[in-house]
């Protein structure tokens, strides 16, 4: 190669014999994707710790030596190619490989167009696999509300084991058994419903297969939206428009609200309402219950409860922190309980009303099943669906969202402030509550709170708010394991906060576990950018200045405020 | 969820290791030592007190075939069918053993829970092949016969 000296000490490798500038990236495939060559894999995630077993990324040195992208040292002056004869080969065998011991049913399984071995044996060309499939069929686990786990379907790529354990702290899946017997499981093979997890779906956003997916509920909703003897009513979370738009070809994190609305009036609903609405009685409440805690003297730090895989984690693994989790049920849980006390009215007898909620998120599936938000024996929310499964549904409908007219949603549910919106990312629920208890309501101190701290990726972040004469201590933790450093750091007294949000998907709802599988780069940050850029247009700021929540209270009986706006999650038996 | 102080007979074993995440294997062999398998419940205490996942923990104990999840009898025996052995005979051993007894390539315990008999692929002992062990005592080259006198032996002394 014609080398010729540079005088910096900028150092360089070789790529297909493009010469690239190293930039202190941690492994050659990073330095291979910044070439624009896109190298396949199945255990690599940027986020995640290095697993490299997949030997998809394969690239060959001058040597001739075949090594694996992801874990092989950038080094200056190192040449590599990514596609000789011998790769292209290799890559090829390794996933005939994997595939003669996977399912083939491709065309009826549930994660199809997302399947990444799907679309890479037809990138790489493979189009015929001379093994018969002999891997034992094991039974399919339908025990969890939200997640199913077809064992048969994984290809041990341990994307799931790390994310469980890494992100969320939690472990709940990882590998069993050694050598041609090793599988991803639960400890002891339980069923998942039988273990402690939590439900939020990172699983089944990192799934290359279709191991890990998300239980479908769609049928639910046919059913219901084509029986003429019910009223179907629904409600849409706030990261649901900032994601929808991506399984419909439009840009990644592209805010299609009034698209979504109008599509969910197409499919049939009798009423669409926001559940932004409900974010804002939210952050009155949450509010409220926050200066009453300072006033009776606690107990702090008061923990956000909209999350409810958070909720489900504080229960199994500190429950001592029950009562410092706030008494709000979440948005969903309070959009569901108003709007089905709204038709109770005698007014709308004629029919049963059916609430559906579309989340961006796996553990409200679990959440609306909790016993704790039956009234009167019925659920507060009766059909829980993702994102993933909305854009199903508009899909079969044959309905071109990227062509619809945009529509509203309805009233009374459908009007939100900038601050209910906010609740879509990780610091949004913190920002609204401190928008709420700021006395000062002008753009300049919007935009102060903006940069106080609370906005970012940052895994843990902080800030400082006054109340009166009182200092506020706010901490924000996205990814359980966050939460989990957070808990330990402050059981231990190292450190003190008197108000904590936690969201348990990285980044927030917009990149829940029912989002959209994330199949372009800077997806994350393009939702988390459009959430505030739907707070910046939006003409309310303040959730306590929505004339609808304003008159919802006053309509409301003050009996009725607590049973439909709070929950009390029952303590545990005494673990001591 | 267990409790804390659930094992005592656990805690000592853990003190013993200093409750280091690291000495898992250490401390599952201990445990094994205790209650001649690896008890789920014990797991999952371990797990809880180690601050590790229950699944990690059911990962190790799965990794190692000397590890066993499954209770076993009071006399371990384990049959030699290295090389060695292999070719001096021990699969004609491993069948009266298994005939004796009742048991088979599935069934390794019998269900009085008095004996357990199970292959290893080598002791290390070649010269003493075809070897067994009962309970970590060596005996040297066996055969059908003097595995019957054996065991006849060893159901006397459990008598006793």
């Amino acid at each position: 190669m014609n080398k010729i000296a540079t005088t910096n000490h900028d150092e360089f490798m070789w790529i297909d014999g493009l010469k690239v500038k190293l930039e202190g990236e941690k492994n050659i495939l990073k330095v291979i994707r910044k070439t624009g060559i896109h190298l396949p894999t199945f255990c690599y995630h940027s986020s995640l710790s290095t697993y490299g077993a997949c030997r998809m990324c394969v690239v060959e040195d001058e040597k001739g030596t075949v090594m694996a992208a992801c874990s092989t040292l950038p080094k200056n002056g190192m040449s590599i190619k990514t596609n000789t004869k011998k790769l292209l080969k290799h890559r090829r065998m390794i996933l005939e490989l994997i595939l003669a011991n996977h399912c083939r049913d491709c065309t009826v399984c549930e994660k199809n167009d997302d399947c990444e071995l799907r679309s890479l044996a037809a990138r790489l060309g493979v189009k015929h696999i001379r093994f018969d499939n002999n891997r034992e069929i094991q039974p399919v686990d339908h025990s969890s509300p939200s997640i199913i786990r077809d064992p048969s379907k994984c290809i041990l790529c341990g994307d799931c084991v790390r994310v469980c354990s890494e992100t969320q702290g939690m472990g709940i899946l990882d590998f069993a058994h050694r050598g041609a017997d090793i599988q991803v499981t639960t400890a002891f093979n339980k069923k998942l419903s039988e273990t402690d997890c939590v439900s939020c779906g990172q699983c089944v956003a990192v799934c290359p297969t279709g191991a890990l997916v998300i239980k479908s509920e769609t049928q639910k909703v046919w059913d219901a939206l084509l029986d003429p003897n019910k009223r179907v009513v629904c409600q849409m979370a706030p990261a649901v428009r900032v994601a929808l738009g991506e399984e419909f070809d439009l840009p990644a994190g592209e805010l299609v609200t009034g698209k979504a609305f109008a599509a969910l009036n197409r499919l049939g609903f009798d009423y669409v309402y926001d559940t932004s609405l409900s974010a804002d009685m939210t952050v009155v409440e949450e509010a409220n219950e926050f200066m009453k805690r300072l006033e009776d003297g606690g107990p702090f730090p008061m923990f956000t409860s909209c999350c409810p895989a958070w909720v489900k984690f504080v229960e199994s693994k500190h429950p001592d922190l029950l009562d410092n989790i706030s008494t709000c049920k979440s948005p969903m849980q309070m959009l569901g309980a108003i709007s089905k006390n709204h038709f109770a009215q005698p007014k709308w007898n004629d029919k049963d009303t059916v609430m559906v909620a579309i989340m961006p998120c796996t553990a409200k599936k679990a959440e609306v099943a909790r016993p704790e938000f039956v009234h009167k024996g019925k659920r507060d929310v009766d059909i829980c669906i993702t994102t993933q499964e909305l854009a199903y549904m508009i899909q079969e409908a044959g309905i071109d969202l990227s062509n619809l007219t945009p529509e509203s949603p309805d009233m009374p549910f459908g009007l939100a402030s900038g601050s209910g919106l906010l609740f879509g990312v990780t610091g949004g629920v913190a920002e609204a509550v401190i928008r709420r208890c700021n006395a000062e309501k002008t753009s300049e101190s919007l935009q102060a709170i903006s940069y106080c701290g609370v906005r970012g990726m940052e895994g843990i972040k902080e800030a400082t708010i006054e109340v009166g004469d009182r200092e506020i201590r706010i901490a924000v933790a996205h990814g359980l394991q966050n939460a989990d450093q957070l808990i330990k750091q402050m059981k231990s007294g190292n450190i003190y906060y008197d108000f904590i949000e936690v969201m348990a998907c990285p980044g927030g709802c917009v990149c829940g576990g029912g989002q959209p599988i994330a199949k372009r780069r800077l997806t994350r940050e393009k939702r988390m950018e459009s959430i505030y850029n739907a707070d910046g247009i939006a003409q309310l700021k303040y959730s306590d200045e929505n004339p609808q929540v304003k008159s919802l209270y006053s309509a409301m009986k003050t009996e009725d405020v607590h049973h439909l706006l709070h929950v009390h999650y029952p303590k545990p038996m005494a673990d001591e | 969820m267990p409790k804390k102080g659930m094992y005592p007979e656990v805690d000592l074993i853990l003190k013993a290791h200093e409750s280091k995440q690291s000495a898992i294997i250490s401390i599952l062999q201990d445990v094994q030592k205790q209650y001649r398998y690896l008890p789920p419940e014990v797991l999952t205490y371990v797990a809880r007190q180690l601050d590790l996942s229950e699944a990690k923990v059911y990962s190790v104990a799965t990794f190692y075939d000397n590890f066993s999840l499954e209770p076993k009898g009071k006399y371990l025996i384990k049959v030699c069918d290295g090389t060695a052995c292999h070719v001096r005979k021990s699969i004609p051993i491993l069948e009266e053993l298994r005939k004796s007894l009742g048991l088979s390539d599935k069934k390794h315990t019998t269900d009085d829970m008095k004996f357990t008999v199970e292959t290893v692929s080598c002791l290390g002992t070649c010269g003493l092949a075809p070897v067994l062990t009962v309970n970590d005592k060596v005996y040297p080259s066996m055969t059908p016969e003097k595995t019957r006198d054996l065991l006849k032996q060893l159901k006397e002394e459990d008598n006793e």
